[in-house]
């Protein structure tokens, strides 16, 4: 058991130095930045602020994983988001209960990844070109669904998805932790985590050794959209208004970002749900650093393609051997094998 | 198509011949961006609007975001033989050409609510809002508001680099000057969204001492101040007293927040540039007078006095 502990935390430690680096750095420069206390019968402060403001890239980014585990990427996630948020804001409005609600939006982010999924695994388009469609066309249907305005909404239950707290954390804390530990539990504990890497690795070899990857496949965009659609609920919610025109936006950049800095190849294969969650957490811990650091917002893109270039080059192969070879025992300090003559 | 254009041409004949055209035979041509954002919807309703009570024939079209679009559909309006074109340029370059043509044909084109980079004798005019006339309209009504008691101020910004961030940031901080009691305390962009306004809010409340070193919160759009009020009231504070929200644009959910008293007052830039681009166009018509190359549109305060329920449902209808 312990190492399995091991084994996992040595897999992680990159990503936990880098987010330890960042909360340390941002401490130094705002001081209050570590504090925490009980506001309103919930945990109130910036580190409680990271964790609620990334849920959307967190959940984007699980599902990610598994996408780009099979060699593939999904670029709709963004526009699925803004989809299913405003099918959720349209359906709360038109006077459905809220388990009417979310159970269609669900379904739409399901129905999203069955189509990206058909045309991956069915059609074998290649997958950055099959959600390419969606990511351009998914915008205009959600447009469509809202008519081009913010579609506000009251309802409380809707509203607490985005805004309430259990258990003294954030409501969209406590979705993405059970989600995410869902879906990690589902792929490692069975074998299906295995069979999807197997496909990564080569697509070909899989199906012919009797996997099933057109479902495999289709399953893999499903989570996705699923995932999404929880995302675009959250969003949604947290704003009380679905809005078509920026929910989402850019976002699948950030979720496939966050897989990469989670150490996850994008040439697929093995994979971390975990690793990448923690990528989402780190990407999400320089966005609140720089907001509290109070530097004029034309640094904000520069500071933080900064430090993303310092994480990713933390974890490239070269770097290590590198380090690996500062790190040998020095040739010169041994005697030779003529002077020991 | 020859047919039509001779057609077209006969009808631009007779309407000479028989004296001056009065409104109610007026054919304009409006070109407009495409659905961008909820404002741009109500200034196409509003221009439809405008036209109709005038008994203006308006053609509309729709460019989608493009600017081939729109140089084609003025085209068209030229071979029509309009009286007008209304013209919303999707960007500032690139129209030379196209209004030169407009010009030969001389019908006048009149710009709609952004300006392009073309010799000012290619079109007759100009109507636009003052985005840095709109910040210091927001900016004064702060001033007079705390009236000389000291006040820390936040400002949610704009897209950076957006030339409605940086003039409406440069028109509140004229207003500010001069007034040291007033001191901008943060300043960071929320790019115009209603989420990212909410993030950046929270930041803000956590630096500042949960938000009591605040007194106002400036937002360059209505959008990002009801993302902040909700990061206010989540926080455990009361927007619109504990800490002042005024914004700009004047969209119909700001009112209500302003009928419920979390927000303070809104700076309206306003979708109806066709009434005022349409006024223009019937005084050139009747006695051949130009009107001025830029004509400004006026930036209406509104505040919580200005009973916001009843601009709320005026509002509404109009595809914001």
């Amino acid at each position: 058991m312990t190492s399995t502990v091991r084994t996992y935390l040595a897999r992680l430690l990159p990503q936990l130095i880098a987010l330890t680096m960042i909360l340390a750095a941002v401490s130094i420069v705002f001081p209050g930045f570590l504090s925490l206390e009980i506001q309103n019968g919930r945990l109130y402060g910036s580190l409680i602020d990271i964790l609620n403001r990334g849920a959307p890239v967190v959940l984007l980014a699980i599902g990610m994983t598994v996408v780009i585990a099979t060699k593939g990427i999904d670029l709709s996630v963004g526009a699925v988001m803004a989809i299913c948020g405003a099918t959720a804001a349209s359906l709360i409005t038109s006077g459905h209960s809220l388990a009417e609600t979310l159970l269609v939006t669900i379904a739409v982010g399901i129905l999203c990844g069955i189509w990206n999924g058909l045309l991956v695994a069915v059609l074998d388009i290649q997958p950055i070109i099959a959600t390419l469609v969606l990511m351009v066309a998914g915008r205009g249907i959600a447009q469509l669904i809202t008519e081009g305005a913010i579609l506000t909404f009251n309802d409380p239950g809707l509203s607490f998805i985005g805004s309430g707290s259990f258990a003294g954390l954030p409501m969209p804390v406590v979705i993405w932790l059970a989600f995410g530990i869902i879906v990690a539990l589902l792929v490692r504990q069975t074998a299906l985590g295995m069979l999807i890497e197997a496909i990564g690795v080569n697509r070909q070899a899989s199906t012919l050794s009797g996997v099933l990857t057109p479902v495999l496949l289709i399953a893999a965009y499903v989570l996705s959209g699923l995932c999404a659609a929880i995302a675009g609920v959250i969003a949604a919610a947290d704003i009380k208004g679905a809005d078509a025109n920026n929910a989402g936006l850019w976002l699948e950049l950030d979720a496939i970002l966050a897989v990469v800095v989670g150490g996850t190849s994008l040439l697929g294969g093995r994979f971390s749900i975990a690793a990448s969650v923690l990528g989402a957490i780190i990407i999400q811990a320089i966005n609140t650093g720089i907001l509290l650091s109070g530097f004029p917002p034309e640094f904000n893109l520069i500071i933080k393609a900064a430090i993303i270039v310092f994480i990713l080059v933390l974890q490239s192969p070269r770097f290590h051997t590198a380090f690996a070879f500062l790190k040998m025992p020095r040739a010169t300090a041994k005697p030779t094998e003529r002077e020991a003559k | 198509m020859k047919f039509v254009k001779a057609l077209a041409s006969a009808t631009i004949l007779a309407a000479c011949t028989f004296g001056t055209a009065s409104a109610a035979d007026l054919v304009v041509g409006f070109s407009q961006i495409g659905s961008e954002s909820g404002w741009r919807a109500a200034e196409t309703t509003l221009t439809k609007q405008q036209a109709e009570q005038r008994g203006i024939d308006l053609k509309f079209a729709d460019a989608q975001q493009k600017q081939e679009n729109q140089i084609k559909a003025i085209r068209s309006f030229i071979a029509q033989g309009v009286n007008a074109i209304l013209l919303a340029p999707v960007v500032a370059t690139g129209w030379d050409e196209v209004l030169q043509e407009a010009k030969d044909a001389e019908i006048p084109v009149i710009l709609l609510d952004r300006t392009v980079d073309a010799n000012k004798d290619l079109y007759m005019t100009a109507v636009t809002s003052d985005l840095v006339h709109e910040g210091s309209v927001a900016g004064k009504w702060l001033v007079d508001t705390v009236a000389g008691k000291p006040c820390n101020v936040v400002e949610l910004q704009g897209t950076t680099g957006s030339s409605p961030a940086i003039d409406r940031k440069k028109g509140f901080e004229q207003a500010l000057s001069g007034h040291d009691n007033l001191k901008i305390v943060r300043s960071q962009t929320g790019d115009f969204t209603r989420t990212k306004g909410k993030e950046v809010m929270e930041s803000f409340l956590k630096a500042e001492d949960g938000g009591k070193n605040i007194c106002a919160l400036y937002a360059h759009n209505d959008d990002m101040a009801v993302g902040a009020i909700q990061a206010i009231k989540e926080a455990g504070l009361k927007p619109g007293k504990d800490i002042l929200v005024v914004s700009i644009d004047a969209v119909p959910d700001i009112f209500q927040a302003m009928a419920a008293g979390e927000a303070n007052a809104t700076v309206e830039l306003t979708p109806n540039m066709a009434g005022p681009a349409f006024d223009a166009l019937a005084a050139y018509l009747k006695d051949g007078k130009e009107p001025p190359k830029w004509i400004q549109t006026e930036s209406k305060l509104y505040t919580q006095a200005d009973d916001p329920m009843k601009v709320y449902e005026e509002k509404k209808g109009l595809g914001y």
